[in-house]
């Protein structure tokens, strides 16, 4: 079991509060994503879910039970920490034992959990390593051993695959999502990447200087953003925010429309802009429009591969059903 | 190409040789006093050549059988070994917890604890003695213990905290996860992984020790005095007798250098200690 609840759980360092009051409940099983820009409080929101942090009030229940007070060790969580945070002076054997040695678990099942934790990542052949001797990706699944053979009640994730390069990343978001799949144990998992949140999460908490911003399914986020933040933060490239009198057609201060629900033409469309730089990945094209009279810059992902050059005039039509509008305090307007 | 390799050649004969000169330079007085040692009074003072004399025991059987060098040593030993002790039992701990748990006040008594290292020993001299003769303990073990503690304590924790520093956060941290308390994050991670800035600092700490003389010389007069209270009290009214208090010196700084020697090892990872991330 593994249902957290948070309680006007709040953080201030000296004179700044990082957290104001803020609840937030996460079902047993659910993969929980808080996804934010750098300094929004995401990992500090965890780090007081683990006990790392106090709180400067507020109270934390794991199911059922107030552990507010109850040290990082008795509350049945186990984190990943971003630098692997391994004990560099202990074999990999040694340190998946870790937290069993400390519970006082007898050798036979601590052997037992560890061989069965180290076949399911791979790292039986390293388990007399040192972690100076494994590469990032299996120093993290020695992080990630050393967290399941606790069977704690969640799983805290902070940025784990942050310090790896970019292929290894996306085999370890889905050696972590199939885990869960596995394991059915809650998990939270701090990132500032949204594709991560969007490819990973049940549920994504979107967060901006200690604030909830919108809690809810990567697609309830991604179709129905609650304001100008969400909308700007979640989707990649990100969404076009056009303000002023193009907005006011819609009845709107700001409209928002996404580069996907744009299409192009040569000869006629709703905008008319200038292709500055195009990005050609093959199955689609980004490409960067100037000089709309809109925006600074418009983003255009168009499917397949579409022939731009620089310079070239460009029209842009908005599909009129995906247009988001948001008042002027920033809210969608349904 | 050619400048590149004949910078090479230079500095692979000019480093070697400017070194070596530097490192006989710092020897060559320890070599002197050594060779002294071996020499009579009066062979001592004489203006020839350094390796002009005939050399004689005379000076370390002098020195055993009239000065009690033992209880010198024995002293020394007993004082330096408890206060190198003593300022880890207490060091150790505090530089954990500013490491691990600074305040707003850390940098402070950091700060603090340097700058009694500024001040002159000289202006707290008389009421030292005062202090110590009014308690009792003048001419003890425990005072010359908590004494050579307290000047060694400052540097000590200025040592210890920046090898505690280098010790990354989150592994305390993922300790306290899996179940460490405080002393445990001590013994299971903080003594391990620091062990060698730990073991150069309690080194550098003893020599401190083993080599103070301004306050064990005024604090002691025969009970606990150490080694370098034997050497002071070779300056007798007459002069100075070469090469007696040579053979008195080599005797004190030898088990020191040996030390040193054996442990270089030791010091050089300490101080280049930070491998560990």
């Amino acid at each position: 079991m593994g249902r957290i609840a948070l309680e006007k759980v709040n953080k201030v360092f000296g004179d700044v509060e990082v957290i104001p009051p803020l609840d937030l409940t996460i079902d047993d099983g659910e993969f929980v994503v808080f996804v934010g820009p750098s300094g929004c409080g995401k990992s500090t929101l965890l780090r007081m879910i683990a006990g790392l942090e106090d709180l400067t009030a507020g109270a934390i229940q794991i199911d059922g039970e107030d552990v507010t007070e109850v040290p990082p060790s008795k509350r049945g969580l186990a984190m990943v920490f971003q630098s692997y945070a391994l004990y560099p002076h202990m074999s990999v054997r040694k340190n998946i034992a870790f937290p069993m040695r400390m519970a006082g678990v007898d050798e036979a099942t601590q052997n037992a959990k560890i061989d069965a934790a180290a076949k399911s990542l791979n790292l039986t052949d390293y388990l007399d390593r040192k972690p100076g001797q494994l590469s990032g990706g299996q120093r993290q699944r020695v992080a990630i051993g050393r967290a399941i053979v606790r069977e704690p009640a969640a799983f805290l994730f902070d940025e784990p695959l942050s310090n790896l390069d970019a292929a290894l990343r996306v085999g370890m978001r889905l050696e972590i999502m199939e885990l869960h799949k596995k394991l059915e144990t809650t998990m939270i998992y701090v990132t500032h990447d949204q594709v991560e949140a969007m490819t990973m999460a049940d549920k994504i908490v979107v967060l901006q200087a200690g604030v909830i911003e919108q809690v809810g399914s990567p697609l309830e986020l991604y179709h129905a953003p609650r304001n100008k933040f969400v909308a700007g933060f979640i989707g990649s490239p990100k969404m076009n925010l056009i303000e002023g009198p193009e907005a006011a057609k819609h009845d709107a201060t700001t409209i928002g429309i996404r580069p996907e629900h744009l299409t192009v033409s040569k000869t006629k469309g709703t905008w008319k802009g200038r292709v500055g730089v195009a990005e050609h990945l093959g199955s689609d094209t980004f490409i960067h429009v100037h000089d709309t009279g809109l925006m600074d810059m418009m983003t255009v992902r168009i499917s397949g591969d579409i022939e731009a050059r620089h310079g070239d005039t460009i029209y842009l039509t908005p599909s009129a059903d995906q247009i988001h509008r948001f008042d002027a305090q920033g809210l969608r307007i349904a | 190409m050619a400048i590149v390799a004949e910078t090479s050649k230079f500095s692979r004969f000019a480093w070697p040789v400017l070194a070596w000169g530097v490192a006989l330079i710092f020897f060559f007085p320890i070599f002197w006093m050594v060779l002294t040692s071996f020499k009579t009074d009066a062979d001592a003072v004489k203006p020839e050549f350094l390796f002009s004399f005939t050399p004689t025991l005379e000076n370390y059987a002098n020195m055993t059988q009239n000065y009690d060098y033992w209880r010198f040593a024995t002293n020394s030993v007993i004082t330096s070994v408890s206060a190198t002790l003593l300022t880890l039992v207490v060091g150790v701990p505090c530089a954990y917890a500013m490491a691990f748990n600074p305040s707003r006040g850390t940098k402070d008594i950091l700060m603090w604890m340097l700058s009694t290292k500024m001040l002159p020993a000289a202006a707290v001299l008389y009421p030292m003695i005062f202090l110590a003769k009014g308690l009792g303990i003048y001419d003890t073990h425990f005072l010359v213990i908590m004494v050579l503690c307290l000047i060694n304590l400052p540097i000590v924790i200025w040592m210890l905290f920046t090898y505690f520093k280098d010790i990354p956060k989150d592994i305390i941290e993922a300790g306290k996860m899996d179940g460490l308390n405080t002393w445990g994050e001590v013994r299971e991670i903080l003594i391990p992984l620091a062990w060698g800035g730990i073991a150069s600092t309690a080194l550098l700490a003893f020599i401190f020790c083993w080599n103070e003389a301004y306050w064990t010389v005024r604090l002691t007069t025969i009970d606990a005095a150490t080694l370098s209270k034997l050497i002071e009290g070779n300056r007798a009214p007459e002069g100075l007798f070469f090469g007696r208090l040579s053979a008195v010196s080599t005797a004190a700084v030898g088990p020191i250098v040996v030390l040193g020697w054996f442990c270089q090892k030791q010091l050089v990872q300490g101080l280049t200690f930070g491998a560990v991330k």
